[in-house]
């Protein structure tokens, strides 16, 4: 069974088709990437997951988005972003405190137990690995952070939340290499207890992390399979030119 | 050659500083002349009985405190019945409302309003609340007329504080689960509440010099007591030294003088209080 399953979606951003006919399933706990180049629809499947493109004025969205084989679409918008979190590109932490920002989500459900709220941003911090440099100065503003620490925290947030789904938009592309290792290493701690998709450009980053990988061009996706393969052994012509930089 | 227009351009560029400086000087130096005049005139006037005495034609027993309570007790009205409609709308406008043509030209006509002369206003209270109303000229038709000045002020700013609101931060909400309201009230509407206190600065600080249409719609110029209520009749401090200026004793000009000198401290302190408060604001925001 799939966690997350697609069935011919189609997109539209006015009268650009963003998505043409993607059928998809993602396993639980696992790591999936979706890679192609810019404007392929990567990012706007991703988002088609939790309804962020619902934001949008003029979109149209046909076929069918499953989550736990429920339709997405006969479920409370609210709950289905509760269950499916999202992490961003750039770190976007609210400007408030450490604290403030893991308790956040906890605060939006209702949550008022203060010790139940500071047991839950611990947990939440823990983790996402950034307990040990925050622990302390909970209190500080989070922009104080680094951009590293501010991505962690954001993982954080929405860990808090209790998600089963992390989708992941290019979560490590505005941060420097070491920074990017951690949340790394941290993706692969979460895909123990979550199921993550991860959007990137960063060919290594996919090979590294995921179980499994997904190639998009023009709206279109072209491959999907175990991730070993994608790399090695590509069936599509295209993919091969992709994974090996000759263009994209 | 090169080298030559590259020294012409760095004197052209020293010149400009110089004639933008002379000009802000010619500036700065005009309001010094203006200041220095009134508080020479007016400051030995100053005392606790030109604060505590009621107007009289003797301009050496008058006093602003019936000018002062009235213009007070009018702020206090216009705030409170502009600020909810104004920030309430902004938000409305910019967070919930549709971007169509209708929209477009709902903005336009309110930033139009802003710019509109004051003594319109004053007509359209005259007829709406004084006369149609029958407020009569009272403490709440003034509140009113000033409401309606500065509203535009304050919706414009709003929706501009509101806009500012990177989409990333609404995004990040949205992306947890929160309602609208719970992003509009928990992050939108905290972080552009520095803006919206400027448009605040900026509204009040219209509403406290305002005198012509507070003269259409009916406010006294002699009032000898202090209002009581909403309903009551009522003056203000830059009527009452509209009033002074007209006269054609000596005294009464020292009066004037002493009365301005009042109103902006009046206007500093407001302002004052606002920035210190938004300064506040934007160190917990920004960091």
């Amino acid at each position: 069974m799939f966690k997350l399953e697609t069935r011919n979606a189609n997109l539209w951003y006015g009268e650009k088709q963003a998505l043409k006919n993607i059928s998809i399933g993602i396993e639980p706990n696992s790591v999936t990437s979706f890679i192609g180049p810019s404007g392929c629809g990567k990012s706007t499947l991703l988002r088609c997951f939790n309804r962020m493109n619902d934001l949008i004025e003029n979109t149209k969205i046909k076929g069918e988005f499953l989550l736990d084989n429920t339709d997405i679409y006969d479920m409370d918008v609210y709950e289905l972003r509760k269950k499916v979190g999202m992490v961003f590109q750039k770190p976007n932490p609210f400007p408030k405190s450490i604290f403030e920002n893991v308790a956040y989500g906890l605060r939006i459900v209702g949550g008022k137990d203060r010790n139940e709220i500071k047991d839950k941003v611990e947990l939440s911090l823990k983790n996402a690995a950034l307990w040990d440099e925050v622990n302390g100065i909970l209190n500080k503003p989070a922009l104080s952070l680094s951009g590293g620490q501010q991505q962690r925290l954001c993982i954080a947030r929405t860990l808090a939340i209790e998600p089963t789904v992390v989708l992941m938009d290019e979560p490590a592309s505005a941060l420097d290499p070491i920074s990017t290792s951690k949340i790394e290493d941290l993706i692969y701690e979460l895909k123990q207890k979550f199921t993550i998709v991860i959007v990137t450009h960063n060919m290594q980053q996919a090979a590294r992390i995921s179980n499994k990988t997904a190639f998009f061009y023009l709206g279109e996706l072209i491959e999907f399979d175990n991730t070993d393969k994608m790399f090695t052994n590509p069936q599509n012509e295209r993919t091969q030119n992709y994974v090996t930089g000759r263009f994209g | 050659m090169r080298r030559y227009s590259y020294t012409r351009a760095k004197l052209t560029d020293r010149a400009f500083k110089y004639v933008a400086l002379s000009f802000t000087a010619f500036a700065l130096g005009v309001l010094v002349v203006l200041l220095i005049d009134i508080f020479s005139k007016g400051i030995a006037r100053i005392n606790w009985d030109f604060f505590r005495n009621l107007p009289s034609r003797h301009a050496e027993k008058s006093g602003i405190m019936t000018a002062l309570a009235g213009m007070l007790s009018l702020l206090f009205f216009t705030i409170i019945i502009a600020l909810p409609i104004g920030i309430l709308a902004g938000i409305y406008l910019q967070e919930y409302g549709k971007k169509n043509r209708l929209a477009k030209l709902i903005e336009i006509n309110i930033s139009n309003l802003a710019g509109v002369p004051s003594v319109i206003y004053g007509i359209l209270g005259l007829t709406l609340f004084v006369r149609i109303l029958k407020l009569g000229n009272s403490l709440i038709a003034g509140a009113l007329t000033l409401g309606l000045l500065i509203l535009p002020i304050i919706i414009v700013t709003t929706r501009e504080a509101i806009r500012a609101v990177p989409d990333s931060l609404r995004e990040a909400s949205y992306g947890m689960g929160a309602t609208k309201w719970q992003t509009t009230s928990k992050v939108v509407f905290p972080f552009a509440l520095g803006g919206i206190l400027t448009g605040i600065i900026l509204a009040v600080s219209r509403a406290i010099g305002e005198t012509a249409p507070l003269l259409v719609i009916g406010a006294l110029v002699y009032v000898p007591f202090i209002p009581e209520g909403p309903r009551d009749q009522f003056t203000t401090l830059p009527i009452q030294i509209f009033n002074w200026t007209t006269r054609p004793q000596a005294a009464f000009i020292v009066n004037a003088a002493a009365g301005i000198i009042v109103l902006l401290l009046i206007t500093f302190l407001l302002n004052g209080i606002a920035i210190y408060i938004r300064n506040k604001w934007y160190k917990k925001i920004r960091y």
